[in-house]
């Protein structure tokens, strides 16, 4: 972990910071707009929004503490940092619930203004912790937040409850200040966000000033930080988030396959953005259907793609289960609908907006009847895009219902993406079928074991589809004992036939070793930097990241053979593990969480030292 | 490929090769038949017609069409066919549900679909029972009524569809019976001609599980006296003798007995236009009231997908065709060299 040493301007590599308040504080717009200022100078960065799943709960209390974690570095990064270096806490909750982020001899930044007896009663301190010494292992610095940011905005035109509000404002311009930023890159942004609100436009724009001069002319800190800009390959870069990716994917793939898209969701964290963010794309022919609930969500998608559209649907966990029989009917009628389901705490409503990869046995398995689905898993935000293209190509290409699972912190994650050259995208236009002589809805295509797709509106393709087992050649309804093995079998082949179509895999570092660390999803960030931190210190790790989990690639099983042991890291209690298991007779060690927390990089660590340890005669260990 | 030769449509054109299973003496076999009949008249390609239905008996009537068609999952039907609406609006839609399938199951996809105002006309048609689960109650049955659910009588207050349908907000609400394909007819073509949903319920007999379930009503001898057939701008007049209508005595609509020489001039007139007249009118029910056929209401208002359309062309008026690349660039890209 990066220290910070007292000494006036020091360079740091890698910093984190958490910011913590009140749901309604703007915790979450400090926190992005932080990042966008690191990013915009040109550090890698990675984030991670923790908010709670009530919208206002009780102010100053516990439940209430929304909390944003930043870490931005001159190095290659793929988490946030383990432990915060600097916290800055709005209030006395968000700093009881924080603490346990916050490196040891890290910074606290609190608002003093809010540590009245009533403001600790709410976050259940008995005495004052910035009093009472339980915080000497860390570096306090109490600024009144409130007052001085009150103070600033008197000639805003705001009345002192309003000008208050900009309170996070001063917070960001402090940080800006001591981890030597630029301002002009959040002030363009009040400029133009709150353009028809000249007040707050201006109040917010005096906070943040003020902030920073707080941090230049007083003497609260005794130092500031830089980090220079991380070298990253040429080209232009965004920040972007897991969901918005995923969005940007959808719109990409009417693109590129030239038909309209139909986007059929209801309501549900973490999914939801992708509804507001695709609501607003209409002229890319993107049409929304705010469905009455998941499971019409879902029919309306495939009742689109019978049509000739591109049926999409997005969910999470509880609207999982509830779509699985529509799913079952696309498996059916062999119909291309993707389904996007950003993963969270389960079962059942669990932890709405917390973290977890434990849908995938769901999502494999979780229909009646034999009812294989190609699954695909975006494992960075910015791969949500590509992984989006590719849940689409292999929905259109072999006729079935694709999911693809994300999960909270990809979601809301955000990293420096690298645009992507458009004209390297996958082409999707579809090969309908026109041609009314020899039309058999059922009838394959010899490689894919695809049907034809053929669109009401055609002449001569009239027919019709349903969810009773069909005939394999007319489609029409047969209960045929023979007929119902051959097409449960050319169905269950149809999807092992899109594994011929994938990359070969990239193990990153030697391909044959003692450890291979299994990674999927979001797990994959930490798994990385702590597989490279060990490969740095000539430990022999190896890392693979699995981006299709249904069918799984070809050459997998020849992959997994040359370790000694294979170590798959999930948040979920070893699902991955299970099917490495079921599928390839391996030892497969699982690693695993469930606390709605992504993984320290340290956790994996330590893992596989411990496993390194067992594995190789003592002499040899190296801790 | 071969243009299709522009020709007049017939009955077999709209007639699939496939044998229909229903129950002999089922009333769908009836339903089946006047719309292959009323179909040709329609004058919309084979080709543009898609029949979508849910499950249960009523919902195999695609697989008997030949046109386009889809048998989904139970209950759902309103949805698949508002997907396919919103891809495909140049699309005829054609939903046929029951009593079950459309009002249990799938009510609040019913509702929904009422609400939007998706162009698809909706055939229910209404057995008061399940029948391809063979036998229990449904959410049409009535008071009393034994099945296998309900050995002591259904106890559940049954709704009534066309009630449903209009509290719901449907811009068509008819109604027609099984055995009578003139009503049938009808009201397909009337359904047919409306843009936005158009519900029709049709009361239909089971002769294996609720056989005589509308005898009450449509009986021979009796029908004339229990039924009034609603046309627009025409008093409600009834009976074997035309001898009966119906008047208002403040919201309460009485039947009134006349010299059918001498129609009185203050009956109630059928106005499908009127909202408040619509619903009482939709409330009337044996034994009190006759039970009314055709058309019951009948608005425009703009439909869902039309909405849809006008907003995708107005954002294309004001952005382009939408450009990718700027897309996902945003407002804050940088440049690493």
């Amino acid at each position: 972990m990066t220290t910070l040493h007292a000494v006036p301007r020091t360079e740091l590599q890698t910093v984190t910071v958490r910011f913590a308040g009140d749901s309604g504080d703007g915790m979450q717009l400090t926190g992005s707009q932080f990042t966008s200022t690191a990013a915009f100078i040109g550090n890698d960065i990675s984030t991670f929004p923790d908010f709670p799943a009530e919208i206002r709960a009780p102010a100053g209390t516990l439940a209430g503490v929304s909390g944003f974690m930043l870490g931005f570095s001159s190095q290659d990064i793929h988490t946030t940092g383990d432990f915060a270096n600097v916290l800055v806490a709005m209030n006395p909750a968000a700093l009881k619930v924080s603490l346990m982020d916050l490196e040891k001899g890290g910074i606290v930044i609190v608002n003093s203004d809010n540590f009245s007896k009533n403001d600790l009663r709410k976050a259940e301190y008995k005495e004052n912790p910035l009093e009472d010494g339980s915080l000497e292992n860390y570096r306090v610095v109490p600024i009144p937040i409130s007052s001085l940011t009150i103070k600033a905005t008197e000639d805003s035109g705001l009345s002192h409850k309003e000008a208050g509000r900009s309170k996070n404002f001063f917070a960001l311009g402090a940080l800006c200040w001591l981890f030597d930023r630029p301002l002009d890159y959040t002030l363009e942004w009040i400029a133009s966000k709150f353009k028809n609100r000249p007040e707050v436009c201006k109040a917010n724009t005096q906070a943040l000033n003020a902030g920073f001069n707080f941090g230049l002319n007083t003497e609260v800190f005794q130092e500031s930080y830089r980090v220079r800009p991380a070298k990253m390959p040429a080209g232009e870069y965004r920040q972007i988030t897991g969901n918005q990716a995923l969005s940007y994917g959808v719109v990409a793939a009417a693109k590129q396959s030239g038909r309209t898209v139909l986007y059929a969701s209801y309501p549900i964290t973490p999914a939801s953005d992708v509804l507001h963010e695709l609501a607003r794309h209409k002229h890319f022919g993107v049409r929304i259907l705010q469905a009455e609930d998941e499971i019409a969500a879902m029919s309306a998608a495939i009742g689109a793609s019978f049509g000739g559209a591109l049926g999409v649907s997005g969910t999470s966990g509880p609207g999982l289960d509830l779509k699985s029989e529509a799913l079952g009917y696309a498996v059916m009628t062999e119909l291309p609908v993707v389904l996007l389901n950003i993963q969270r705490g389960g079962p059942s409503t669990g932890l709405p907006t917390k973290t977890e990869q434990s849908d995938l046995l769901a999502a494999l398995y979780g229909r009646h009847g034999e009812c294989p689905i190609p699954i695909v898993a975006p494992c960075t935000p910015g791969d949500c895009f590509l992984m989006a293209l590719e849940a689409f190509r292999i929905a259109i290409n072999y006729m079935t219902p694709v999911i693809l699972l994300s999960d909270n912190s990809l979601a809301n994650g955000a990293e420096p993406w690298r645009l992507p050259d458009l004209s390297t995208l996958p082409d999707l236009t579809p090969n309908f079928r026109t041609e009314a002589e020899g039309f058999h809805p059922y009838l394959r295509d010899p490689e894919t074991h695809a049907r034809p797709w053929a669109l009401p509106g055609t002449p001569g393709l009239e027919h019709r589809l349903g969810g009773l087992e069909k005939d394999h050649d007319s489609g029409n309804i047969n209960y045929e004992p023979e007929n119902h093995e051959r097409m449960v079998r050319v169905r269950e082949a149809k999807i092992q036939a899109v594994a011929k179509t994938l990359a070969p895999l990239e193990v990153m570092g030697p391909k044959q070793n003692e450890v291979l660390v299994v990674t999927w999803g979001s797990s994959y960030g930490p798994s990385r930097s702590a597989v490279e931190k060990l490969q740095a210190q000539g430990q022999p790790v190896s890392l693979l990241v699995l981006r299709h989990l249904n069918p799984l690639p070809e050459d997998l099983g020849t992959v997994l053979a040359n370790f000694r042991h294979i170590f798959v890291p999930e948040m979920n209690r070893g699902q991955l593990a299970h099917v490495l298991r079921a599928e390839f007779l391996v030892d497969a060690i699982s690693f695993h969480k469930v606390q709605g927390r992504p993984f320290q990089i340290t956790e994996i660590e330590h893992r596989i030292r411990a496993l390194l340890r067992k594995s190789r005669p003592k002499a040899e260990a190296v801790d | 490929m071969n243009a299709p030769v522009p020709r007049n449509l017939t009955k077999a054109d709209f007639t699939s090769d496939q044998t229909v299973r229903w129950c002999p003496g089922c009333g769908d076999y009836s339903i089946l038949s006047n719309v292959q009949k009323v179909f040709p008249e329609l004058g919309v390609p084979r080709e543009n017609i898609v029949f979508i239905s849910g499950i249960g008996c009523s919902s195999r009537f695609p697989y008997y069409m030949n046109t386009y068609g889809m048998h989904t999952i139970h209950g759902r039907a309103p949805a698949f066919a508002t997907g396919l609406k919103i891809a495909r609006p140049e699309l005829s839609l054609w939903l046929v549900t029951g009593d079950g399938d459309g009002l249990s199951i799938g009510g609040n996809h019913l509702f929904h679909i009422l609400r939007r105002n998706v162009d698809v006309n909706i055939l229910l048609f209404n057995n008061r029972v399940y029948g391809l689960t063979k036998g229990q109650s449904s959410p049409t049955s009535e008071f009393g009524m034994v099945t296998k659910s309900t050995p002591g009588g259904a106890f559940d207050q049954p709704v009534r569809p066309v009630s449903f349908a209009l509290s719901s907000g449907a811009t068509f609400v008819a109604r027609a019976l099984d055995t009578d394909p003139k009503g049938l007819q009808a009201v397909f073509k009337a359904a047919a001609a409306h843009h936005g949903t158009a519900f029709v319920e049709i009361l239909q007999n089971c002769p294996i599980f609720n056989e005589g379930t509308w005898d009450s009503i449509t009986e021979r001898s009796l029908r004339e006296d229990r039924l009034v057939r609603l046309e627009a701008g025409k008093p409600l007049v009834f009976g074997k003798d035309r001898n009966k209508g119906i008047r208002l005595r403040g919201l309460k609509p009485m039947v009134v007995e006349f010299d059918p020489e001498q129609v009185p001039t203050d009956l109630l007139y059928h106005d499908p236009e009127d909202d408040m007249y619509s619903h009482i009118v939709s409330q009337f029910d044996h034994p009190d009231y006759p039970v009314p056929l055709g058309v019951i209401h009948q608005v425009e208002r703009s439909t869902h997908e039309d909405t849809i359309l006008e907003r995708e062309h107005l954002q294309r008026e004001q952005k382009g065709m939408g450009d990718l690349k700027a897309l996902i660039r945003g407002q804050q890209a940088w440049t690493v060299n």
